[in-house]
């Protein structure tokens, strides 16, 4: 049961990992603000959510997972906020160089 | 063991790639995104250094507070872009800061490297009189009972630097309230989290407060956090700045050092010594300074971001 686990962390964690470094390249490489944004919150939701979840076998007790819960949440609420600042900024300034 | 070290060696070159980073860029709003992610990477290496309540500290004020602070700054210099370019100190000059920056650098890392081993510290006493407290947190027992003295100072500092903020106001706009005015937009993004996220970030701020008692967290940090709650509803419009001339702002601005100053005082009387506190009381006291602080702190820490005033005031 325990190995299921952590097989279950390892590859969650690294399904996470992942879209962390593909929405970091999409950063470096995309041409424009919105798509930019757009990578950038694949790696906040799916990311963060993923590792979350491989982290939530390894909590401390019901609170610490839920804890763990609403970091993502919260992440999830401030990302979301902040990438619609950025894009409506993004669009009134009309596309960078 | 070693893929701990290796985490701590790519941390450490991190920072010192950002503080770097931060110094050479031209712009000054990258240079304060970078001293944002610096803060937070900060954070990351007391985490690290088993120092929690640095850590929180370093999120809020480093990383929050004073990263909102210097983009305030940023965004009033923009138009003087073009002077500061011409004010450019000259060659032999940068030379000189640099030099005497390395100075400064390389004395502090050898004192930390030339520490006797073990380092000098009063930790074992502070730990051993700690019960006298009544608070189980060694750090929030330093802070508010053996150093009370310099947690002191540190709000009275705080309300001067607010004081020196306010006195840049022309004028015409003395008494005012700071800040242009915002109209909430219904259907702005921003207006949506200023009202999602104030009761999370309120409650977290005072459980803070709450627990920084036992564990990493106080009156600081927590105080940090309602000042940003504060400010996301000022800036989605949600909530009207203060007028600065207002009295019941002054009067809780000024109750966090004053009522820290009235305990301390009453000490010569019940304790014997100036922020002494009789034993028995010691843990409920300080729950009350640190209370009143952190609402003294919350309003401080917001009226800062929010700058002089610049509105002139309504009679």
């Amino acid at each position: 049961m325990s190995l299921a686990l952590d097989i279950f962390s390892v590859l969650a964690i690294s399904a996470g990992a992942f879209f962390f470094l593909a929405g970091t390249v999409g950063l470096l490489r995309f041409p424009d603000a919105l798509t930019r944004l757009h990578a950038l919150t694949k790696a906040d939701n799916l990311g963060l959510g993923l590792v979350v979840l491989g982290l939530l076998p390894r909590a401390d007790g019901a609170l610490g997972a839920l804890k763990l819960v609403v970091v993502w949440v919260l992440v999830l609420v401030a990302a979301g906020t902040v990438s619609q600042l950025i894009a409506r900024v993004a669009q009134r300034v009309g596309p960078s160089p | 063991m070693t893929l701990a070290w290796a985490f701590d060696a790519i941390l450490a070159a991190t920072v010192l790639a950002v503080a770097a980073w931060t110094i050479v860029a031209r712009e000054t709003f990258a240079a304060v995104v970078g001293f944002v992610a610096y803060g937070l990477l900060l954070a990351l290496v007391w985490v690290r250094l088993a120092a929690p309540d640095v850590a929180l500290t370093e999120a809020a004020i480093g990383g929050g507070v004073t990263g909102v602070l210097l983009l305030g700054a940023a965004a009033r210099l923009r138009g003087t872009a073009g002077v500061l370019v011409d004010e450019r100190p000259g060659a032999a000059m940068r030379l000189v800061v640099g030099v005497l920056c390395g100075i400064v650098t390389a004395a502090l890392a050898a004192t930390v490297l030339l520490l006797p081993d073990p380092a000098p510290t009063l930790a074992p006493e502070a730990a051993a009189n700690l019960t006298t407290t009544g608070v189980g947190n060694p750090i929030t027992g330093v802070l508010m009972a053996f150093r009370a003295l310099d947690t002191l100072l540190e709000k009275v500092v705080l309300v001067l630097a607010l004081i020196g903020v306010w006195s840049l106001a022309p004028d015409r706009f003395w008494g005012g309230a700071p800040g242009p005015e915002r109209r909430a937009q219904p259907d702005d993004a921003l207006v949506f989290l200023a009202r999602l996220l104030p009761p999370v970030g309120i409650v977290i701020g005072v459980y803070l407060l709450w627990v920084g008692a036992d564990e990493p967290g106080g009156a600081f940090q927590g105080g940090a956090l309602l000042a940003a709650m504060w400010l996301l509803a000022m800036m989605a419009g949600l909530a009207t700045a203060p007028a600065v001339s207002e009295r019941r702002l002054r009067l809780v601005l000024v109750a966090g050092p004053a009522v820290f100053l009235a305990i301390g005082l009453a000490g010569f009387a019940l304790a014997d010594a100036f922020l002494a506190y009789p034993e028995a009381y010691a843990k409920p006291l300080i729950i009350i300074i640190e209370v009143v602080k952190m609402l003294a702190v919350a309003a401080t820490l917001g009226l800062l971001v929010m700058g002089p005033p610049e509105r002139p005031p309504q009679r």
